[in-house]
């Protein structure tokens, strides 16, 4: 683990020091961190870059591509996120196999951010089947519903 | 003394936790979710423990996993941030059967306010005035309640907080739907689908008041102002609240230290008020026993850091500040940086951020666990950073603030930056004093 390379007001200690002279650009670059100041206009901007070697190991996730059977239009996940049948727990799912839908026909929720974003048909059709699983983690375009055109 | 500090949270407020907790010599363990296990913060962190999967039920939300993981990691304390399980009793219960030091308020206090009808109720106890309203059990009760308090009416969620589960219902035939929109957002959000009814004040600011005490004695820090907000999430929040008469603010402040008082309150926390904007009148709204958000603010007029003292009381120390020894001086704004965007309904903007470049210099602070390649998971909130601007004076924090939001560059995600810009120059917010219906009448 690394420890904290500058704090806020180391910053803008350096930020001050550069401000009175003819400096622009301050690029330091260590085994741990890279910080860039740069002027602009009259302020300052700053960013940061942390290597890699000090990151933990990460946890992958794949997801599964589905290609869509002929005659069938998939009904996609607007966002990543959890994607939900029904609008609470324990209320009818909004739609099930075999029921008509229109474009604005609501067939699900995803919820990102904790936000709920609700996801419409965007076709006609009869859902034919019905993909992902109630509170399943769904990627963004991720197919949920295949309906027949 | 708190010397293994387990800080159950994620993102800015885990990293701003960590800086003092190391400032103050404590080994800090950061819980992660697998989504979370290469922030920024679990860089920073002396130690890391997983606490779960990405999904918050199983992660940050969960109270035996964050407890299990803050006892295999031998933590003395654990600091809960804002949100997730901060105000969450049972947490605080499980954390002390643990041996565990919940950085927060004592359990009693939690209970008072954790739940906003509990709230309303304690508030009047201690004397304090409260917006009409209260409880709706089902669709039948929240019609009686609405048709006596009269519409425009709020639904919010007992459990509540951020905006979640809130709604605001203009006529009766919209209340089923709203209802049902309001619970599902109140159980995802909180476990709780439990909502109560409040009159509407069209022209009302947000305004509250930090306090901080140690179960014997309550001080205030001040005002902040909160009353830009789209759907009830705060979008600019500053300190002290602008264009109030002095005595409407005392007035404020003193009933905060009474609640606080009467609470025996232990800890940071902060009193929220709706004020009319006309006439100064101010109803209770409730009390968050925790950090909040918008801390920085305050840390900036008053030179306290809020961090440190909840830390400190924690440990079983009395206020070592009283009140004369606060004197807020110059004034403070934060806009929220989130990864939304603003052209399309606010829709989250998750991803990888592939450039951040944020302000810099005297009088900006940047409160944020993104840097250059950072990961916004779908998971969990989009805020992204805080953007803290000070000054001696109002003008001179507004015109700072125009010129950070003017070199903020965040690239990869879309952001709300471009919206600050527009509330920065707007020539109401310029002037000060605004209203909760600022952002309907952002141009």
């Amino acid at each position: 683990m690394t420890d904290l390379p500058l704090s806020p007001d180391d910053v803008a200690e350096i930020v001050a020091l550069l401000d009175g002279g003819g400096y622009d650009r301050l690029d330091i670059r260590t085994t741990r961190f890279r910080l860039r100041v740069n002027r602009e206009g009259s302020s300052w901007t700053q960013d940061w870059d942390f290597s890699e070697s000090d990151a933990p190991a990460t946890v992958a996730e794949t997801s599964e591509a589905v290609t869509l059977p002929a005659g069938m239009v998939g009904i996609t996940a607007p966002l990543p996120g959890t994607f939900y049948r029904a609008p609470s727990p324990g209320a009818p799912p909004f739609v099930e196999e075999g029921d008509q839908v229109g474009p604005e026909t609501v067939v699900g929720i995803v919820e990102t951010m904790k936000l709920m974003n609700p996801v419409h048909a965007g076709c006609s059709g009869e859902i034919v089947a019905i993909l992902a699983d109630n509170a399943a983690m769904v990627e963004k375009d991720a197919v949920l519903m295949h309906v027949s055109a | 003394m708190i010397q293994r500090l387990f800080i159950a949270n994620r993102g800015e407020i885990a990293l701003r936790v960590i800086r003092t907790a190391k400032r103050l010599g404590m080994t800090t363990i950061l819980g992660v979710s697998a989504a979370d296990a290469n922030s920024l913060p679990a860089r920073v962190a002396d130690e890391v423990a997983l606490v779960g999967p990405a999904p918050l039920a199983q992660s940050y939300l969960s109270v035996e996993a964050v407890i299990a993981a803050a006892k295999v990691a031998k933590a003395d304390a654990i600091h809960p941030g804002y949100g997730f399980l901060s105000e969450n009793a049972a947490f605080a219960i499980a954390a002390a059967e643990a041996g565990i030091i919940f950085v927060g308020p004592e359990v009693a206090s939690l209970r008072a306010m954790g739940d906003k009808l509990m709230a309303r109720k304690v508030g009047i106890e201690a004397g304090l005035p409260v917006v009409p309203g209260g409880e709706a059990a089902d669709k039948a009760a929240a019609l009686a309640r609405a048709q006596e308090t009269g519409f425009p009416v709020l639904l919010k969620a007992v459990s509540g907080g951020g905006g979640k589960g809130m709604k605001r219902v203009d006529a009766p035939d919209q209340l089923d739907a709203m209802i049902d929109m309001a619970m599902a957002e109140a159980q995802a959000s909180f476990g709780d689908p439990r909502i109560y009814v409040e009159r509407f004040v069209a022209a009302g600011r947000h305004v509250e008041v930090q306090v901080l005490g140690d179960g014997e004695t309550a001080i205030h820090l001040g005002t902040r102002d909160c009353s830009i907000q789209r759907r009830f999430q705060k979008l600019v929040e500053e300190a002290p609240a602008p264009a109030l008469p002095d005595a409407s603010r005392a007035a404020i402040e003193e009933a905060a230290v009474r609640l606080a008082q009467h609470l025996h309150y232990k800890g940071a926390g902060t009193v929220e008020f709706l004020v009319d904007a006309e006439s100064f009148d101010f109803f209770f709204l409730e009390m968050n026993a925790r950090i909040q958000v918008e801390h920085p603010v305050t840390e900036a007029i008053t030179g306290v850091d809020l961090i440190e003292q909840q830390l400190l009381i924690a440990a079983g120390a009395r206020l070592s500040l009283t009140q004369e020894m606060v004197q807020p001086g110059g004034h403070a704004i934060e806009v929220r940086i989130n990864a939304e965007d603003a052209n399309m309904d606010f829709r989250p903007s998750p991803g990888t951020i592939t450039h951040a470049a944020w302000p810099a210099g005297p009088g900006i602070r940047v409160d944020t666990h993104m840097s250059n390649g950072g990961q916004v998971p779908p998971y969990y909130d989009s805020l992204i950073g805080k953007i803290i601007v000070s000054g001696k004076s109002r003008e001179e924090a507004v015109a700072k603030l125009s010129a950070a939001l003017a070199v903020t560059h965040i690239e990869g995600v879309s952001t709300t930056t471009p919206l600050h810009q527009r509330i920065a120059a707007d020539p109401r917010f310029v002037a000060g004093g605004v209203d909760t219906r600022f952002f309907e009448g952002l141009a």
